[in-house]
């Protein structure tokens, strides 16, 4: 099996530039540090390990040596700036087909490492670093919850590869009891069951959504774009909340303000 | 007490509903449930897809006192749509918790409890589900820096999804012998691994890898009680009186990395080697 995706390996190998990758870390996870126009920045990417002795997280499957991996990879930066004056911003290249579907995951508890992984980078944003999310590929369910959803500001490249959604098509239609003809159906009229990347930005979820040239294999051109992007979103951050309220305010999203609002009335 | 009155004594949490839940765990006359179903704020998304909505999207936020500390329930109600979250519940979980999270900042120490029966994502609305729920994790490591935050999964739904990952960022977990927690629905594992690697419809063998008593025995939950409303109320409220944990167990990377780098792969998983790898020789 080669199916799997190398999005995520080539926009780190370019963006990296050459850094060495951190040690120490399973061999699924691509982290390293750079500085990139004056700013420091780690980025942390899933990549498929075909090796891996988790025989169901070789595909770049978010998978319980990878959940806690992130979670050592970000609070070491955390506590290497605990006290530094500007602390780097965190930067998670998103390809990730699934999160891992096994007996031995669920025995072992691959939910408490996707915690592991979403209590990092939540933290990491609560102390000031700047998290973003790039989506280069897909952004699936429980693994973008572990590897990007935390992020303070989410950028997706525009592309039919580049999809968020809660489960796979052939799930979801089994789990709702339709077909998948009939999922695809429903989908163009109601946004949030959508998987293209344009309905899920009319959500209000997304920051920015860029255009490259070749997404599999970028050119410098496409690296300039997004790094021109990401240091926008530096600076942007760097004057807004640490929360979550940036994804409010959509017209798809309304009902998100709106019980909010109430809910502080009534507090 | 003879054994037959025990038994009339006990009451049954597990089939409480979720608004019955909120009211068993707080003190006498202090419920007060916000955004009752009265205000009919319904799912926007579900009439269009021919799925009738509740009037209160299956979630019951109630502020009220345990044992006098201040706290704000999250109840989820298992029977409506699986106790899936779409956007409503979800940004009321969400919204609940960031409030808590204000009162501490403004010298109110509100604490959070969470009562959750969820299969994880209401799949008819995917992304906003999605969305809610990062909201909610957020919104946890945010809170739990003040004040606990304590998960009971009571069952019969028990866990799943994006709410297990919630779960997992809790200060504390109390479940009951009903309860599963797990990240993918076993129908779903069958479905992308196959018969031989989670066979959904054996019951024992699901249980004996995500039921309440092997999460307890293996660390990976705090309490384990008895199906019986006072014994769940006097432990939520040890928890609540606990304070913050010195450390998470979602904080505990270092530690689980090592412990997975001593399983031995090659062959399938046993209940009894999850316990002998996360407890050590202790019984």
């Amino acid at each position: 099996m080669t199916s799997y995706s190398l999005r995520g390996l080539r926009w780190f190998e370019a963006l990296s530039g050459g850094a060495k990758p951190l040690e120490g870390l399973p061999a699924s996870l691509k982290v390293a540090d750079l500085e990139l126009a004056g700013q420091n920045m780690r980025l942390l990417a899933v990549v498929a390990d075909p090796d891996s002795r988790f025989p169901r997280a070789r595909n770049g499957e978010v998978g319980l040596l990878e959940g806690w991996g992130l979670a050592k990879a970000v609070d070491d930066a955390i506590e290497a700036d605990r006290d530094a004056p500007h602390k780097r911003a965190l930067v998670a290249i998103v390809d990730v087909p699934s999160q891992a579907y096994g007996r031995r995951e669920e025995a072992l508890g691959i939910h408490q490492a996707l915690a592991g992984a979403a209590d990092s980078y939540a933290r990491a944003r609560l102390a000031g670093h700047p998290v973003i999310g790039l989506l280069v590929g897909k952004a699936m369910s429980g693994a973008f919850l572990a590897h990007g959803y935390q992020a303070n500001r989410l950028i997706a490249l525009r592309d039919p590869g580049v999809m968020v959604h809660a489960m796979g098509k052939a799930s979801a239609a089994r789990v709702t009891l339709r077909s998948v003809e009939e999922l695809e159906a429903l989908a163009t009229s109601v946004p949030p069951m959508a998987y293209d990347i344009d309905s899920f930005a009319s959500l209000g979820l997304l920051w920015e959504t860029l255009s490259v040239e070749q997404i599999e294999q970028p050119t410098m051109a496409d690296l300039a774009r997004v790094t021109d992007c990401l240091h926008q979103a530096i600076d942007e951050i760097a004057g807004a909340p640490r929360d979550l309220s940036s994804r409010l305010g959509a017209p798809h999203r309304a009902a998100s303000s709106q019980v909010r609002q109430l809910l502080r009335e009534q507090w | 007490m003879t054994d037959s009155a025990a038994l009339l004594n006990k009451h049954s949490f597990v089939e409480l509903g979720a608004r019955q839940r909120a009211k068993a765990l707080l003190d006498e006359g202090t419920f007060r449930e916000l955004l009752d179903p009265f205000q009919r704020i319904i799912s926007p998304w579900l009439l269009r897809q021919g799925v009738v909505p509740q009037s209160d999207d299956g979630v019951v936020i109630a502020k009220g006192r345990i044992d006098s500390l201040p706290v704000v329930i999250a109840a989820i109600e298992g029977a409506f749509q699986g106790g899936s979250l779409g956007e409503v519940g979800g940004a009321k979980i969400a919204g609940a918790l960031e409030l808590a999270a204000e009162d501490n900042r403004n010298g109110v120490p509100t604490r959070a409890v969470l009562l959750l029966e969820t299969g994880g994502v209401r799949l008819q609305e995917a992304n906003l589900g999605l969305a809610a729920i990062a909201d909610i994790h957020s919104a946890i490591v945010d809170l739990r820096q003040y004040q606990p935050v304590v998960g009971v999964v009571a069952g019969s739904v028990g866990c799943f999804g994006g709410m297990s990952i919630a779960a997992g960022l809790c200060s504390y977990l109390l479940v009951t012998q009903e309860a599963r927690l797990g990240l993918n629905g076993p129908q779903v594992i069958e479905q992308e691994a196959g018969l031989d690697e989670y066979d959904s419809r054996d019951r024992p063998f699901i249980w004996s890898l995500t039921g309440g008593e092997q999460r307890f025995a293996t660390g990976l939950v705090d309490r384990y009680s008895a199906d019986d409303v006072a014994q769940i109320r006097t432990q939520v409220s040890q928890l609540l009186h606990a304070g913050v944990p010195a450390e998470h167990r979602s904080g505990q990377a270092e530690l689980f990395l090592q412990r997975l780098g001593r399983l031995d792969t090659d062959v399938q998983i046993e209940p009894a080697a999850v316990r002998r790898l996360y407890q050590g020789e202790r019984p």
